[in-house]
């Protein structure tokens, strides 16, 4: 019994103290004197692999999501009489909430990672300790380009999601189904607000993606510097970035569009 | 730079206690380590040296006591000190840790791209004259997954040295090298101390080698510093840790395995395999 | 050189994500860059606005010419005060236009609809509607429904 309090214990402790880390490593590397000058070409390395390098996936899913959504808000609002509405619910429910979820959902597996698998390996094979022997501190070089390269990502493939989803529903809709071009457009038009809808799906992306990208930075940086260690992380990574996502859409969704 | 202090020794370390988890590495151990010598690091495998080398630059903190690099208590300085600090010292890891994002030339150029403004064509030169002297010139543009062992090593060792740091401290920089290179490496890590005026801090189990080129010999084993001196005074010592680690004597007080549990006492101990 | 096609293709990415959030903002979300400049504010006092929120439609023959802005209480007259951003182009509704509450479908969302009059002179901005009808409320409808029941 006492043992099993001494256990609970000592894994509160430990996941305190890693958060604490979390929130060092958070600061260090972006708040405690940047360098721009060296940081822009780094970071341009890393937009491109973070964000240029997930595009093809964000932009297959975003075309097909979108197209499921044109099929199924037909099949619902035709009983309906109102499938002249399918524009409004697709754009509504992308805008809202499938792009910055499913995008970050992806972001965590695709770019997420492979942050962690690199930083990790990187301290594996001492990399990192090398750097700090150079004279040049990790965080600055390796950690904070790719925060900051996820910040910006993030929001970016989401605007890309959501509208490669709203011309995949459109082309469902329109092309497929015999919707009223006009209609599709004009009633999307007159239900989506740019800054109630699309701005507030903006936000969450960043969100999203300034959480899910620092705690895959972290978990490389922070792992057991061994193979087992790494593949640990990376797992880590995707199930605690894919459940922060979860939980904070739903507080979000209740700050955001919960008095509506 | 505070590099012409005009004491003896330019690391001083007083009192210095380190343990990962309950192992006790280090008991109170007090060494200096003299101004532009070379000065080698022994012991047998598991001892902490390379821990030895990780205080020293600052990346693990002791728990108790202190090291002074010219007078500057390094576990004191703030982040940015720190960093400072590191610039004027090089380190041989011993895994060589090269930026495998990166071709070789890029690696022993990166020192120096981070910390000065020279041009590029100057830069250039002096990457090549560091490759040159540890014979890889010719694989300048290769990737380090691309390099051999021995090679990566002697890569890293450019790196080390391409900023001339005033310390240098090498992990083992014989391992794994064949017997002309290891004759080269003693040629080089002697011309720099002797050129340049450096210190330098060798850890290597290579007594042939050591012996030959260190000025000052630190003896380090279970946790203390058993002997130290010149080659000459060591090679004298009597006492029998000594003796049997100077000529690499398998029976000994020095012991060669990890844990002193008696080998036939663990052998019959009947476990239980889930206990 | 290999960082050159890495810039391009940042270069690519910044660009694509521009389109798209242009996208959204035009073309989803139907934002106008210069045409909120041209609509002007009319009001009008109703007893009752029943379940009126604000960015509901304002329609003149059940097509949309504005929305509702705001929606206050008239201190001195204890009423509520609804604020309407009708479109620049909409120049032609008379001073003595009426406004109704009216509900779309039987549930549905609730909306203005204005009804033009006679008069030559058009509404300007600042001015009011007086004439209004307000919405019709459930409970008071089959209250009265009652009443005439039993009273007959
Ligand atoms: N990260 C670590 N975590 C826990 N224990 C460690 C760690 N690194 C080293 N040790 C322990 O510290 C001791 C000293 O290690 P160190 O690497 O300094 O030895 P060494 O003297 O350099 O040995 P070698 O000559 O084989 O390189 C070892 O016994 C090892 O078990
Ligand atoms: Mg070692």
């Amino acid at each position: 019994m006492l043992d099993q309090i001494a256990t609970l214990g000592r894994s509160t402790l430990d996941r305190l103290a890693s958060a604490g880390r979390s929130g060092q490593m958070l600061w260090q590397s972006l708040v405690a004197a940047p360098t721009p000058v060296v940081m822009f070409p780094l970071l341009l390395k890393q937009i491109y692999f973070i964000g240029v390098l997930s595009l093809v996936i964000i932009i297959v899913s975003g075309l097909f999501i979108g197209m499921v959504l044109g099929l199924q808000g037909y099949t619902i609002l035709v009983d309906y009489g109102s499938e002249q509405a399918v524009g409004q619910m697709v754009a509504l429910t992308l805008v809202r909430e499938l792009a910055p979820v499913v995008t970050a959902l992806l972001f965590a597996g695709r770019a997420g990672s492979a942050l962690t698998a690199e930083i990790g390996l990187m301290k594996a094979t001492e990399q990192l300790s090398s750097l700090e022997m150079i004279g040049v501190d990790p965080l600055r070089r390796i950690v904070a380009p790719r925060l900051w390269a996820g910040f910006i990502s993030m929001p970016i493939l989401a605007v890309i999601f959501a509208m490669v989803g709203i011309f995949g529903g459109a082309l469902i809709s329109i092309e497929w189904l015999g919707i009223f071009e006009g209609s599709f457009w004009a009633n999307m038009q007159n239900s989506v607000d740019f800054s109630g809808d699309v701005l507030n799906g903006v936000i969450k992306a960043f969100v999203f993606g300034v959480v899910v990208t620092w705690i895959a930075v972290f978990q490389g940086y922070d792992c057991v510097p061994t193979s087992e260690g790494i593949s640990q992380a990376t797992t880590r990574t995707v199930v605690y970035s894919s459940l922060a996502v979860l939980g904070l859409d739903f507080v979000l969704t209740a700050l955001m569009f919960g008095d509506i | 730079m505070s590099m012409h202090n005009s004491s003896e020794s330019i690391i001083d370390i007083q009192g210095l206690s380190f343990s990962r988890g309950t192992r006790k590495i280090f008991r109170n151990v007090n060494m200096e380590i003299p101004r532009g010598k070379i000065t080698a690091i022994m012991g047998p495998s598991g001892t902490g040296k390379t821990t030895l080398l990780k205080l020293i630059g600052g990346q693990l903190r002791p728990d108790t006591g202190q090291i002074k690099i010219d007078g500057e208590d390094v576990h004191r300085l703030s982040r940015q000190q720190l960093f400072s600090l590191r610039e004027r010292m090089g380190m041989l890891f011993q895994s060589g840790a090269l930026f495998t994002d990166m071709s070789v030339y890029d690696n022993v150029a990166f020192p120096i791209k981070v910390h000065t403004d020279l041009p590029d064509d100057m830069i250039r030169d002096i990457v090549l004259l560091k490759l040159q002297a540890v014979g890889l010139r010719g694989a300048r543009d290769l990737m380090p997954s691309e390099l051999s062992g021995g090679m990566a090593r002697r890569v890293a060792l450019a790196r080390a040295i391409s900023l001339d740091p005033a310390i240098v401290m090498y992990d083992e920089p014989f391992t794994g090298q064949d017997p002309i290179a290891k004759g080269v490496l003693v040629k080089l890590i002697r011309m720099i101390n002797k050129a340049l005026g450096h210190t330098s801090i060798i850890v290597s189990h290579d007594i042939q080698e050591t012996l030959s080129i260190a000025d000052h010999i630190f003896l380090l084993s279970d946790g203390h510093v058993i002997a130290s001196g010149t080659p000459a005074q060591l090679l004298k010592d009597d006492t029998e840790q000594v003796k049997q680690f100077m000529q690499g004597l398998p029976d000994g007080p020095v012991p060669f395995h990890f844990s002193d549990d008696d080998l036939l006492q663990d052998l019959y101990t009947q476990e239980s395999p889930n206990a | 050189m290999r960082m050159r096609w890495i810039e391009i293709m940042v270069g690519f990415f910044m660009v694509l994500g521009i389109l798209a959030i242009l996208g959204l903002a035009l073309n989803v979300s139907g934002l106008k860059l210069s045409a909120k400049q041209g609509d002007y504010t009319v009001y009008a006092r109703f007893e009752n606005i029943g379940g009126l929120t604000s960015r509901a439609k304002v329609t003149l023959s059940g097509v949309q010419i504005g929305e509702v802005k705001s929606i206050q209480i008239d201190k001195n007259r204890l009423v509520a005060l609804v604020a309407m951003d009708i479109h620049g182009d909409v120049d032609y509704l008379s001073v003595d236009s009426s406004a109704k509450i009216l509900t779309a479908g039987l549930l549905g969302e609730q909306y203005i609809g204005v009804s033009v009059g006679f008069e030559e002179a058009s509404l300007k901005e600042g001015e009011y509607i007086r004439d209004t009808q307000s919405a019709m409320v459930l409970e008071d409808l089959i209250g009265k429904f009652l009443f005439n029941k039993v009273s007959n």
